[in-house]
């Protein structure tokens, strides 16, 4: 689904990623971990095609095309999907109409006709009842004024509307209590199939209990430290990360 | 950072070509001489020349006024072509005979002069350069008693009633544009729409400058008597040239007892280079309404787009006892411009009412001022006003300014004043792009909704064609 081969990043100069490789095969869970500030986020944010970071070196094919040479839209048009950490609010825009032209612009990438606000209304209730998203959510200007959980909510229905190929959750338990952690990743689960690929980035053990990684990485420094199976997970949560990086205690930070 | 979207194509001003056609163009330069040659192209009565003469006496006696935030090269007042007509030996009876370049012009324009053709229900009058063209459905309007033609038309026609109103609103003496104005208009809309009538369609003008250093001094007249009611739109393009051309229009308005005018405009005048800044529109402009009758009303509906210089106040000057004025304004900066518009309420009568909002779109290295009077006067007992303004700053160089004046001159008057700014955020964008929303599609979006209050306030055939102007104007303009 996606391969990445010794990818080197930075943002205004400063080199985040540094020769980072990562094959994520169709229907494949993939964690990656790792301590703060080791260029989690950033993996996320470099797939989506953040235009705030410059890709040095390296390649990044998806479903068969240079994942690179896409802007961010089309990677998105194209099955790239990422829910965010930290949805922006945008004041002035409809929730609902928001996420028709979002549904809309892939439909049109597909060559499919777009969907009036009557019949997407109808498809809208029932992917939101499924998340138990609170109806007036839809009705409210984008994530303006959402709590962290009915953000994550929000951010885990666009998915479920867009059905990326990619699916990229940046610490998406963060912000969740307990209850809505459950909501989500049974979300996630269920939305699990063969030809679908999640990367899942997270700090914590947490989110993994409930969507259960068949691949974990450890990222540090900018590139994949140890790679292992899910039990791994278990081994991060007693020992850290310190063994891994061979470091003291670092620095704290996005 | 963000060079991605500094880097936008820039979609290139679609209204810039020059009108290749034969026109009698008078030389440049104003002295008393040439406002009596325009007087005399005009064919006007002695009365009128009078007008324009007292006016041009009064003009020199006044200084050019610089207190707007913008500033510009000294203008030359005697290098501007005062006169400039397509060459037409005789008023022509039908459409039909138009000259055919300018009808092309004009479906260039995207503006229909065939009445039986498109946007149905509006009655257009197209202004090229110094003259009128063609005035559409006018015999329609006739019927339902609603007079629409060009000024020059009814000074001729219906003397008494330009005579009675021409100045009533904005007097020559009242600013150094106005007083110009009325010495040079050459032409401009009149509309008289008597007591008891509803005007049974939209009426239109579009004005367009088409030769060199010519300015353009339209003058518009709209009369509603006792409870009837109009709507009216004016566009306005003009070709590209590096040189600056001077608009210097004026509009009055007068609504007697519980008759009720929308005036709304959509200004696309050239801006000038988005590289240099050269050249454009100055547009310097005076629009006031009188609401003159009880429980009469005037909304002034306005999307600035264009221009390399707007500076005007459409305002409204409330007698009538429970008399009602609004403005709803976008005033949209990019590249070089600069906007310094607003609006004055003035508040005489009884219970008058006002309301402002004002929408200021700042990007590039442009900067965008709201300047607004609210003035209550002591007579105006239980008056009202609520102000918004809210400004939206896109990329990091543009520069938004909001000057509210408040005036108020008694104790049971009632303001509400509300203001924010926004800026349009590289993460926004980045939040539409990764759900496959272009960035083209992501602007225009967060326009429509910053712009919503003064959009719904459009009549329905413009909505549309205003919210596609702006996103125009503002393709590869965030960073």
């Amino acid at each position: 689904m996606v391969s990445i081969q010794e990818l080197y990043a930075e943002i205004e100069g400063k080199s985040i990623l540094k020769g980072l490789s990562l094959d994520v095969k169709p229907g494949e869970v993939h964690a990656i971990m790792g301590p703060n500030g080791s260029g989690k986020s950033t993996l996320g944010k470099i797939l989506a095609g953040h235009p705030d970071y410059e890709v040095t070196s390296g390649s990044v094919t998806f479903d068969g095309g240079n994942l690179l040479d896409m802007d961010a839209d089309e990677r998105a048009r194209n099955g790239v999907f990422m829910a965010f950490q930290y949805p922006v609010e945008i004041p002035g825009v409809n929730n609902a109409s928001f996420l028709r032209m979002s549904y809309n612009a892939k439909r049109k990438h597909l060559g499919l006709p777009e969907v009036d606000p009557f019949e997407f209304e109808l498809l809208l209730q029932k992917q939101s009842k499924l998340l138990k998203l609170g109806e007036g959510l839809l009705d409210r200007s984008v994530n303006d004024g959402f709590s962290g959980g009915e953000k994550k909510r929000n951010e885990i229905l666009q998915m479920m509307l867009l059905e990326p190929k990619l699916v990229i959750l940046d610490e998406t338990d963060s912000g969740l209590d307990i209850d809505a952690l459950r909501i989500v990743a049974e979300s996630v689960n269920r939305f699990k199939s063969p030809d679908r690929s999640f990367l899942v980035i997270t700090h914590y053990q947490r989110l993994l209990d409930y969507i259960v990684p068949d691949v974990v990485h450890v990222l540090a420094n900018g590139k994949i430290v140890k790679t292992g199976d899910h039990l791994l997970v278990r081994e991060l949560e007693e020992r850290g990360y310190d063994w891994l990086t061979g470091a003291i205690p670092s620095e704290v930070g996005g | 950072m963000s060079k991605d979207i500094h880097a936008i194509a820039s979609k290139p001003y679609e209204y810039g070509f020059v009108t290749q056609i034969e026109s009698d163009t008078m030389p440049k330069g104003l002295t008393e001489d040439v406002v009596r040659l325009i007087s005399g192209k005009k064919n006007e009565p002695e009365w009128m020349l009078e007008y324009r003469l007292k006016a041009y006496r009064h003009w020199l006696t006044l200084t050019e006024p610089h207190w707007a935030k913008a500033e510009y090269p000294k203008i030359n007042y005697q290098d501007i072509h005062y006169y400039s007509a397509p060459k037409i030996t005789e008023k022509k009876a039908s459409m039909d005979e138009v000259d055919p370049e300018l009808k092309r012009t004009f479906e260039k324009l995207g503006i229909p002069l065939f009445e039986q053709k498109k946007l149905a229900g509006v009655a257009v009058d197209a202004i090229f350069d110094s003259v009128s063209v063609a005035t559409t459905f006018k015999g329609k309007l006739l019927e339902a008693g609603v007079v629409f033609c060009p000024l020059s038309e009814a000074i001729e026609k219906y003397p008494d009633l330009v005579k009675k109103y021409l100045g009533s609103v904005v007097p020559h003496t009242d600013n150094f544009y106005a007083a110009l104005n009325a010495a040079v208009f050459t032409e401009g809309s009149f509309v008289f729409v008597p007591k008891d009538t509803v005007c049974p369609m939209e009426l239109s003008t579009y004005f367009r400058i088409n030769t060199q250093d010519t300015g353009q001094f339209e003058r518009t007249l709209i009369i509603c008597e006792e409870n009837s009611s109009v709507s009216y739109l004016e566009g306005c393009t003009a070709p590209m040239f590096d040189t600056n051309q001077l608009h210097a229009a004026v509009v009055e308005l007068i609504a007697l007892d519980y008759a009720n005018i929308k005036y709304s405009t959509v200004q696309n005048w050239y801006a000038g280079d988005p590289e240099t800044g050269k050249g454009g529109i100055y547009n310097f402009v005076t629009k006031r309404g009188k609401c003159q009758g009880k429980g009469s009303k005037i909304s002034w509906t306005q999307i600035e787009t264009g221009s390399a210089i707007t500076w005007k106040y459409p305002s409204c000057v409330l007698i009538g006892d429970d008399s009602v004025g609004e403005f709803y304004s976008v005033a949209l900066t990019n590249h070089f411009q600069k906007a310094d518009t607003g609006t004055k309420m003035i508040h005489i009568g009884k219970n008058t009412r006002s309301t402002i909002v004002s929408k200021g779109i700042s990007a590039g290295k442009s900067e965008n001022t709201y300047r607004g009077l609210v003035q209550i006067n002591r007579s105006a007992k239980g008056a009202e006003n609520f102000t918004q303004c809210d400004s939206m700053l896109i990329g990091k160089q543009a520069i938004a300014n909001t000057l509210p004046y408040i005036d108020v001159r008694n104790a049971s008057s009632s303001l509400g004043h509300e203001a924010s700014t926004v800026k349009v955020s590289q993460d926004q964008l980045f939040y539409f792009a990764q759900r496959g929303i272009s960035m083209e599609n992501a602007l225009q979006t967060m326009i429509n909704g910053f712009c919503a209050d003064v959009f719904k306030e459009l009549p329905t055939e413009f909505a549309v064609e205003a919210t596609q102007l702006l996103s125009l104007k503002l393709e590869n303009s965030v960073g």
